[in-house]
């Protein structure tokens, strides 16, 4: 009962989190200040989930060989700088990560 | 000429290829479920009412480890902040629409849809029915993710963990930063927010990520600046014109910087 008392509020404050500033900014106009700090958003929040996945093993920086995840996505960026396409991106980023897996093990 | 009903298919389509990264991370998540011993009706009921994929990830975590229950609600909330900035960043294309819209959009506001709706928001096309875009690429994005949850949860411990399905997500989020990042103070925000964000993994509660970003965000306005500083007393004697090719060009370095910063991390 308990848990489902915990997902009812996390649900509800998870649509308020995402409600938030549509509902504060639907009446008022947005300063240009704040614009531009939004328009570094999106960039700034993925890369920020992307490195750590890709750099650290349990919290610990790892360049070894041990950790093929940092190359597999080196090679992802490549393809998605070149080629723009996500389908292609995931593709060979997710066949690199294997190859290098089977390879290096 | 675009129609509610062709702007709608149109988010459907652009956000497809996505949904290959979230097929088997929903999968992953459906599996974690299962091998934690949660009901299988819980861990789907919290795909439709929490409906952000790496904070169930850690309230699964959480409730396997037995932590309290006000410990799990105020972690899952600091990962979600970052939903705060999508709203705001999303709200001045909402201002324009009805009650109904607003109230809708944002149960949809992902981070999957979220990157693909605004780069369309923000883009060239002067479209007027772009919540509908947004609407289509929020709702396939939905079904997938309950469908995903529920494979996992039937499926379960037949996806061996070997596979490393779970390398889609930062795969997914690899294919859609790199194309956005249009200037050097974009791939300086970026490549500051991924530097940071090894730096301050192991602040607790995930916070880590926010910091992070905030830094990121700082330096991209900072190198910004710089630019404008530069650009403008470049104006009086230069061609208007040439700016934009110019841009460009330190674009193309920039996306290089981060990739050499990755390598001299070697």
């Amino acid at each position: 009962m308990i848990t489902w008392l915990l997902i009812l509020g996390i649900g509800a404050a998870t649509y308020a989190t995402r409600l938030s500033f549509i509902t504060i900014f639907s009446k008022r106009e947005i300063p240009a200040p704040v614009l531009r700090v939004l328009r570094f958003v999106p960039v700034a929040v993925l890369s920020a989930i992307i490195w750590p996945q890709l750099f650290l093993v349990n919290n610990a920086f790892d360049l070894s060989t041990a950790n093929p995840r940092w190359l597999a996505g080196l090679i992802a960026a490549l393809i998605a700088w070149r080629t723009r396409n996500v389908l292609l991106t995931i593709g060979v980023g997710m066949a690199a990560l294997w190859i290098l897996q089977w390879v290096l093990h | 000429m675009t129609t509610r009903r062709t702007a709608f298919f149109h988010g459907i389509k652009a956000e497809s290829p996505i949904l290959l990264g979230t097929i088997p991370f929903g999968l992953i998540y459906g599996v974690s479920a299962r091998s934690f011993h949660l009901p299988p009706v819980l861990a789907q009921a919290m795909s439709v009412i929490i409906f952000a994929g790496s904070a169930q990830f850690v309230v699964i975590q959480l409730l396997n480890a037995s932590v309290p229950a006000g410990i799990i609600l105020l972690t899952a909330c600091i990962i979600n902040l970052r939903h705060a900035l999508y709203s705001a960043s999303i709200a001045p294309h909402l201002k324009q629409r009805g009650w109904s819209w607003r109230l809708l959009l944002p149960y949809l506001l992902t981070d999957e849809a979220y990157a693909v709706s605004i780069i369309h928001y923000q883009g060239p096309d002067k479209s007027p029915f772009k919540h509908w875009y947004f609407l289509g690429a929020g709702l396939i994005l939905w079904l997938t993710w309950q469908i995903g949850t529920a494979a996992g949860l039937l499926l379960g411990a037949h996806i061996p963990a070997s596979w490393s399905l779970d390398f889609t997500l930062p795969l997914t989020f690899i294919a859609l930063v790199i194309p956005a990042l249009k200037k050097r103070a974009d791939a300086i925000a970026a490549g500051t927010a991924g530097l940071a964000a090894l730096l301050v993994a192991r602040l607790p509660f995930n916070s880590g990520l926010l910091v992070a970003t905030f830094i990121g965000i700082a330096l991209g306005l900072l190198s910004e600046g710089g630019e404008k500083k530069q650009h403008s007393s470049n104006e009086s004697s230069a061609t208007g014109e040439k700016q934009p090719r110019a841009q460009e060009l330190t674009a193309s370095e920039g996306t290089g910087m981060v990739d050499t910063q990755e390598e001299k991390r070697k």
